[in-house]
């Protein structure tokens, strides 16, 4: 089991794409099969999963590009405080 | 401006509503039912705000929001100088949405049908307005796709024609004209390229990933038949197969069981969760 951000995540990508290979350094939307469409679903499993709201200005492509960027995101997301 | 009527908040309905908001138009949206609304709204708020990530504009969601409003029944659409109808490829549910809309709107209202397959002639038949009667083809994403299938029927006028093209480039939709016939060019080709993948999946030639690896990895495409379906809707697919099996009376257009299994079991793509793919949902 993980427990770690970085490796739930990565967790949940290789689940929905098994004939990869993907590290949590892995550029997902390098490789041609993935699409914008599982950026959205991306958004959904954070958000749910470590119970954050990611702000508007995060939601760049970028922040999602590897389990690495996306635990970031989460990382810093949990260490601010939350504005009301 | 006038506001335009979007009847069905369906996957389709609800991405003309958005991207009619967000290219400035007024829209009242249109379901028979209150929750059906309410999820509707949920949902642009939702995609407008992941728009920037999908490679579309940065959408100010509330601003978008603020020019939806919703009505439960066919009479909130009446004052509509246009209307665009969504409802799905069921033959007798549009029949009866036409009859309703023909009775409540101006008789100078346009009828937008946003169909991937039922003839637009046949639909102008049951209202007292054949001329104002158009089909557009939108393309799902609908805020998100470039270009549309403009279909005139046996009696639209040129008038409806030009307003429904003048529209079309306010949502910043390029129109690809194409004669009334089941299915237009889009659906005829599509619909039998699903449907035979679902037969192969069906009969065990292949899974669903490895038919669509073949559309991604050998063809270029960039998403296979499956994953296609499950965008569109399984259920939409099947709908869409069988009227191209009514109207043309030809066994080719036979659907595949799987479909009807599929769509009895509630695995209906992408708005259901699971379809040949599992997805993460909201919430």
């Amino acid at each position: 089991m993980f427990d770690t951000a970085q490796g739930q995540i990565l967790e949940f990508v290789r689940g929905r794409y098994p004939q990869a290979e993907i590290d949590a350094e892995q550029d997902i939307f390098a490789f041609g099969f993935v699409n914008s469409l599982f950026a959205m679903e991306l958004v959904m499993f954070v958000e749910k999963t470590f119970g954050i709201t990611i702000p508007n200005e995060e939601l760049r492509i970028d922040n999602f590009r590897s389990a690495n960027t996306m635990a970031a995101l989460v990382g810093r997301l949990q260490n601010e405080p939350v504005v009301a | 401006m006038s506001v335009i009527g979007v009847i069905g908040a369906g996957v389709m309905g609800v991405g003309v509503a958005q991207n009619l908001a967000q290219t400035g138009h007024d829209v009242v949206l249109v379901d028979k039912e209150e929750g059906i609304l309410r999820e509707a709204l949920a949902t642009i708020a939702r995609n407008t705000r992941m728009s920037r990530l999908m490679g579309g504009p940065a959408l100010d969601s509330d601003e978008v929001l603020s020019r939806i409003s919703t009505s439960v029944g066919v009479a909130g659409a009446a004052k509509a100088a246009v209307v665009i109808e969504n409802v799905t490829e069921n033959w007798d549910v549009k029949r009866e949405v036409y009859e309703a809309l023909d009775a409540e709107c101006h008789p100078d209202t346009v009828f937008v049908v946003n169909t991937s397959a039922i003839p637009i002639t046949k639909v102008a038949a049951v209202t007292r307005r054949p001329g104002k009667v158009i089909g557009v083809h939108f393309m799902n994403p609908v805020p998100a796709k470039p270009a549309v299938e403009l279909i005139p029927g046996f009696h639209t006028s040129p008038e409806t024609v030009q307003r429904t093209r003048d529209l079309l480039q306010a949502m910043g939709k390029k129109a690809v004209d194409v004669k009334d016939s089941c299915g237009f060019v889009s659906n005829r080709v599509l619909m039998l390229t699903v449907n035979e993948a679902a037969y192969l999946v069906h009969e065990g030639v292949a899974d669903a990933a490895s038919v669509d690896e073949v559309f991604r990895s050998c063809f270029g495409h960039p998403m296979g038949p499956l994953e296609t379906a499950d965008l569109i809707g399984v259920d939409t697919i099947l709908y869409s197969v069988e009227v191209l099996y009514e109207h043309y009376a030809d066994s080719k257009y036979r659907p595949c069981p799987l479909l009807k299994q599929m769509t009895d079991a509630g695995l209906h793509g992408r708005k259901s969760g699971r379809g040949f793919y599992t997805y993460a949902t909201a919430g």
